[in-house]
């Protein structure tokens, strides 16, 4: 890492200082917008409640890792779900990001006398956070419906769903260096979330998806959201899914590499050509 | 010491040349003022002062330090106040402050006292714990100076900050940075395309599509109607 000329009264603890401020900030805009809340509440407990009744008839799960036995497939669907909250909560970020640079707070926290990497990473990590405390809140909704996966794995997620939390934030914020208006993200909604979202094993497992068809399952196979949904879906099962594993961590790592790329201050003269 | 040094500063959208060799230092203390009509380049000079981008040509010196070669060591020396509002509408003035304070490493003890200074400078010490939606424009804009004010920096950049405000704001917050400006030996670079917010003794500087027209104290360029001068100055091309 370049030495960036850190000033004097700016100390290590410095860094953690602002981690606090940012996820102080991030959680009181949280509680002060309720309708994001709930809306991001609703989406996936319709889903569960309603599409997964009624595609409970037509499709037929048969076991596969790490499930043991049959399951319903509301049961099946709760990981993709938990992607999903992450998926969109990630996205959403990233729509405040580009609201927030046109609104000017985001010029003023680039301006920081700390390191930029620091600083995204301060904010994408506020936003995970966020998106956990949505997922719990989700799957303590769907364990009163009576859909719920074996209590250890309530614990057993949550490094999964940092994981993955941290990955689908990191792709926000790289989404959101790249985009001059607030305009332009119907365009993500169309071109990557519900691509994202459907071309995963979070709705339908992939065999299933391989038996329609073998490009789409491939497609799906290479999906890093399908990674992120499997390391979540085999954690409630207390089980090690490596593959999902290292996939997930090489596209966190690959998304925030972008978006450390694209907030460089030197990049943003290529961004602004007119 | 200088306040603000730029030397040989260039920048371009593409092929849109929108600041062309740009050179001029302030003494550190001193109100400048930027006056140009809009388009003129101003905002980008700012983003370019603040880092937002970084130009490949020329050089910046911020209260002594080069921005390039120590970058955060020199921002840590601004406090910028932009034309956009960055104010969380939804949290009370203090509460900005305090997220401002924590980003500049000011905690406990610091942090309240630096809150309690900044409020105090720009009179609104009263108005701390109401929430900004609750502000009028003039007192979100101070509210907004002061935060710049939090880390006691050396120059302060200030890129039309009094845009949307009423005559008496204008003149009032106007006032108030040149009173500032003398008792707290700040540099202040106060960026505007309003001619009444210069005063005959500033230091200014006129830019007209990227390119600086001119450069010393406003009395002298200005001669008996500044006003005119600057129309004049900025009705044909540079």
């Amino acid at each position: 890492m370049k030495n960036e000329g850190l000033p004097p009264h700016i100390a290590p603890i410095s860094y953690l200082v602002a981690l606090w401020a940012i996820l102080w900030r991030e959680a009181l805009r949280f509680t002060h917008q309720r309708g994001r809340f709930f809306a991001a509440l609703v989406r996936p407990l319709i889903w569960l409640l309603v599409f997964a009744a009624g595609f409970r008839a037509a499709l037929g799960l048969s076991i596969s890792p790490p499930y043991e036995t049959y399951i319903t497939y509301e049961t099946y669907i709760v990981p993709g779900l938990c992607g999903m909250i992450l998926l969109f909560n990630g996205m959403q970020s990233s729509l405040s990001l580009v609201y927030d640079r046109e609104m000017g707070s985001m010029r003023l926290l680039l301006t920081c006398p700390l390191p930029r990497w620091w600083l995204l990473s301060c904010k994408l990590l506020a936003s995970t956070v966020i998106s956990i405390l949505q997922v719990y809140v989700f799957l303590a909704c769907a364990a009163i419906a009576g859909v719920h996966p074996p209590w250890p794995g309530y614990v057993m997620i949550l490094p999964a769903l940092i994981l993955s939390g941290l990955m689908l934030g990191a792709l926000g914020l790289a989404l959101s260096s790249f985009i001059k208006q607030l305009e332009n993200f119907a365009g993500v909604m169309n071109f990557v979330v519900f691509p994202m979202f459907f071309l995963s094993s979070a709705l339908y497992p992939l065999w299933k998806m391989a038996e329609s068809s073998r490009l789409l399952h491939h497609i799906c196979a290479a999906n890093p959201f399908t990674h992120g949904v499997e390391l979540i879906r085999f954690a409630f099962y207390q089980q090690w899914n490596p593959m999902a594993f290292l996939v997930t961590l090489g596209f966190a790592v690959l998304f925030m590499a972008l978006a450390v790329w694209g907030y460089d201050p030197s990049q943003a003269m290529i961004r602004r050509k007119k | 010491m200088t306040g603000l040094a730029v030397e040989n500063l260039s920048y371009a959208y593409g092929p849109r040349k929108v600041l062309k060799n740009i050179s001029f230092t302030v003494e550190q203390g001193a109100f400048c003022a930027l006056l140009g009509p809009n388009g003129a380049g101003k905002s980008t000079l700012y983003a370019l002062l603040t880092r937002l981008f970084t130009a490949p040509k020329g050089r910046i010196e911020l209260a002594g330090m080069d921005l390039r070669q120590s970058p955060l060591a020199a921002l840590a020396q601004i406090g910028v106040v932009f034309q956009q509002p960055t104010l969380d509408m939804d949290l009370t003035v203090e509460q900005n402050l305090h997220y401002f304070a924590s980003l500049q490493g000011l905690v406990g003890n610091s942090s309240r006292n630096a809150i309690t200074g900044a409020l105090d400078v720009m009179s609104i010490a009263d108005r701390r714990r109401t929430r900004v939606r609750d502000l009028n424009g003039g007192h979100r804009r101070r509210t907004e100076i002061a935060r710049a004010l939090l880390h006691r920096p050396q120059l302060l950049l200030l890129d039309e900050p009094t845009v949307g405000l009423d005559a008496a704001a204008r003149d009032s917050l106007t006032a108030h940075i040149h009173g500032l400006c003398h008792s707290q030996n700040l540099t202040v670079l106060w960026a505007t395309h309003l001619v009444d917010e210069v005063r005959p003794e500033d230091r200014l500087l006129i830019l007209h599509q990227g390119k600086l027209l001119r450069d010393g104290i406003a009395g002298d360029i200005g001669g008996a109607d500044l006003a005119a001068n600057f129309l004049d100055l900025t009705a044909a091309p540079a």
